[in-house]
């Protein structure tokens, strides 16, 4: 059992857990992910590492109510445990002296780019972050993010917080101040991880995004997290999670999340379900 | 004298019926069959059937045990060279083993050795734990790396010779393929978690969710006092066919497919929260044991027509006789001398048909079977919405690629000396699919005993 040393919302639906897993927290580098599962019947959920604490031997993950097990997750409580808690898995990130990096975290995402963030800034890169949600409301981590980065550049759908627009409004912004860019790392959903791409194409600008396919084992066994990459399939598990963004095949990584779109709607009936009948 | 009796066929479920839910098919011998069948063995005194035997099981005596109605005893035959007897009872390919050599099946049918060791195995399942002698301490340490067959029976000898021996497993489960490859249906978990269970009380301490390779290293494990180390990791990577159309939504790898069903237990989503998917008709590619598991679970699932889709003819057929006559007794359809060349997908992105050539036997290959030859202009159209791949696996680099000093063949398996495992790394040794490539659960088995020995060995002499 893996113990649960502190919990916070950070935003409706978004909950960050500090997890007691010393030998993992001893090995794990920015860039790789964590496999969870809450219990006996609970799916394997991987989740990309937020945060690690080599001396208390802690891992953060933040995870979104999106679908039934995470729902399930995101209602445990500080002081009680994940049955199941492996990593640390998948590639790092290759982390190293570029000159001026931007890191883009949508939604979510931000999670994930904030340990990438804080390796190239003190690998002694220019950090300029984009953090990028719908509204204010649902913006996280600003503060981590600061204390990280030289500079961080906000956008949100509604102008609720920054400026109004998308993820790539602030890239524009970046560019626009004549700063150039040496790499991107670009961390969020499907659509945003492809818009940037094709927006730092032509720019010939590096720029690596990391892939959450559907998985299982996270060991490279079961090839459920087959990714598109130029003309190879790679196993998001074992060779990524991180690749060329410039490479991947968005539009099939947004079909193949589909796949199991029905039996989650079923689960998640259940779920609530069982609120009404005060199970929870 | 010997009573002149024809080998006892063992019970099984209806096929209509079984092809339907996930209990187990082959239901295994009453008392009175087993020792009726147990009579028929001639107690040879030079024993072939044990010259066939990968773990060398005792097979004349085990038997001659239950003929006398002494079933616990003829589990602790089983049990002295057999970590996993209720498994192996299960899952070995008999026929071409223990019962191939037996001289009743030249004139006559070999006695059914399996079937009596799943009896007497399972006799004593049911009674419960039986003393354990623990040895005393030897003071040495062994890691064994993944938990399946090869690892297990390596942790069960070495314990034996009072090693302290820990196996780091990646899964949340130990067993390896028997827990996430072979069906419930053919191999019941809780069977696999039972013999476990006997490892742990002889001593051996199971760590799972560790996925070495990532956590740790090999040679931190050195490091760290273990004197020395096993490499059971296994096939666990799984083959595509290299065809336009894999990625699309549909297509699993067989791997994946009996993972969600049976480590997941996605046949019983949604109390279990693994969903797996199955449509309507199921090609699946491939004809080994693995193929025919991966058929028999799409039906259970509730596949209306499932195909297993093959190139070379059924006398090449890698599977055991018993599964693909099981797998035609429930439906199954063979689609033989038959090879796909492409998946398409509708604007989803979802399966629709696969297109296939029809293929003829040409000459021998290097493998000595006759090799197909694709038949011009016999292109052809099959309706599917799922297709599962089950071609074969390679083995998982996770531990062979963070390993320096370990020689691998061009295939990335492990190469060791034949007569000790051992690999090129001194004190690592190495049993099983990782070594072989992907092959059968006894064969894994037969080796982690082969190491065990070699490691005694080794410990020895260090």
């Amino acid at each position: 059992m893996y113990k649960i040393v502190k919990r916070r919302q950070l935003a409706p639906s978004i909950v960050l857990f500090e997890v007691e897993a010393p030998e993992v927290a001893k090995k794990v580098e920015p860039g790789q992910f964590v496999i969870v599962r809450h219990d006996e019947k609970g799916e394997r959920i991987p989740l990309t590492v937020m945060d690690f604490d080599r001396i208390r031997g802690t891992i953060t993950i933040v995870v979104q109510d999106v679908g039934y097990s995470s729902a399930i997750i995101n209602q445990t409580q500080e002081g009680s445990a994940f049955l199941d808690f492996v990593g640390p898995l998948g590639v790092p990130t290759e982390i190293e002296k570029y000159g001026t990096v931007v890191c883009i975290g949508g939604g979510l995402g931000i999670a994930p780019v904030f340990p990438i963030a804080r390796g190239l800034k003190e690998a002694g890169n220019q950090v300029i972050s984009v953090l990028g949600s719908r509204s204010a409301e649902l913006l996280i981590l600003e503060e981590e993010m600061c204390s990280v980065s030289h500079e961080v550049v906000i956008a949100t759908n509604d102008g609720s917080a920054g400026v109004q627009g998308f993820v790539t409004d602030g890239l524009a912004h970046i560019l626009q101040q004549g700063k150039k860019i040496d790499a991107v790392w670009a961390i969020g959903p499907i659509v945003m991880m492809k818009a940037v791409a094709e927006f730092t194409r032509p720019l010939g600008i590096k720029t690596i995004v990391s892939m959450n396919p559907i998985m299982v084992d996270g060991t490279g066994m079961c090839g459920a997290c087959r990714v598109s990459v130029g003309t190879e399939t790679k196993f998001a598990c074992v060779d990524g999670p991180e690749f060329d963004g410039h490479l991947v095949d968005f539009d099939l990584a947004m079909k193949r999340l589909e796949y199991f779109k029905d039996e989650e709607n079923r689960a998640r009936a259940r779920l609530q379900c069982s609120h009404e009948g005060g199970n929870h | 004298m010997r009573e002149k009796i024809a080998r006892h066929d063992m019970p099984c479920q209806d096929p209509v019926t079984r092809a339907r839910n996930f209990e187990e098919v082959a239901l295994g011998y009453s008392e009175e069959t087993a020792i009726a069948e147990a009579k028929r063995c001639l107690q040879c005194k030079k024993s072939l059937c044990v010259t066939g035997c990968p773990v060398e099981v005792q097979i004349p005596e085990f038997i001659r045990r239950i003929a006398e109605g002494d079933f616990a005893a003829a589990g602790e035959v089983l049990k002295q060279k057999n970590s996993l007897p209720a498994v192996c009872g299960r899952v070995c390919p008999q026929e071409s083993q223990c019962e191939s050599k037996c001289v009743l099946g030249i004139k006559d049918e070999p006695v059914a050795i399996g079937r009596l060791e799943r009896f007497a195995a399972d006799y004593q399942l049911a009674r419960g734990k039986s003393k354990v002698t623990i040895p005393a301490p030897s003071g040495k340490r062994i890691a064994i790396i993944g938990g399946g067959p090869a690892g297990l029976t390596c942790a069960g000898d070495l314990a034996k010779s009072g090693h302290a021996v820990t196996v780091f497993e990646a899964l949340h489960v130990a067993g390896g393929v028997l827990m996430y490859g072979i069906p419930q249906f053919r191999l019941p978990k809780e069977v696999v978690q039972s013999e476990i269970e006997n490892l742990r009380d002889m001593g051996v301490e199971i760590k799972v969710d560790y996925v070495v390779g990532k956590i740790t290293s090999v040679d931190e494990l050195m490091a760290t006092g273990y004197d020395a180390v096993f490499l059971g990791t296994g096939a666990g990577l799984p083959n595509f066919m290299g065809i336009p159309g894999e990625n699309l939504n549909g297509v699993y790898s067989a791997n994946e497919f009996l993972t969600r069903t049976n480590l997941m237990k996605a046949y019983r989503f949604p109390d279990y929260a693994t969903p797996v998917k199955v449509g309507k008709r199921v090609a699946v590619l491939g004809a080994g044991n693995v193929a025919m598991d991966s058929a028999r679970t799409s039906l259970r699932l509730g596949a209306e027509e499932v195909y297993i889709v093959y190139r070379r003819s059924r006398t090449e057929m890698p599977a055991r006789h018993e599964e693909v006559e099981h797998a035609e007794e429930e439906g199954v359809q063979l689609m033989l001398l038959t090879n796909p060349t492409r998946i398409s997908g509708d604007e989803r992105s979802w399966v629709h048909s696969m297109t296939c050539l029809c293929h003829e036997l040409g000459e021998p290959d290097e493998s000595g079977r006759r090799s197909p030859v694709a038949i011009p202009g016999s292109e052809f159209e099959l309706a599917v919405d799922t297709v599962i791949v089950a071609i074969g696996q390679g083995p998982n680099p996770l531990v062979t690629k963070s390993t320096p000093g370990l020689e691998l063949n061009k295939r990335g398996n492990i190469i060791v000396d034949q007569e000790t495992m051992e690999t090129s790394k001194p004190g690592v040794f190495a049993g099983g699919d990782i070594v072989t490539g992907a092959a059968t659960v006894i064969l894994a088995m037969g080796a982690g005993k082969k190491a065990a020995a070699a490691i005694n060995d080794y410990l020895k002499n260090k």
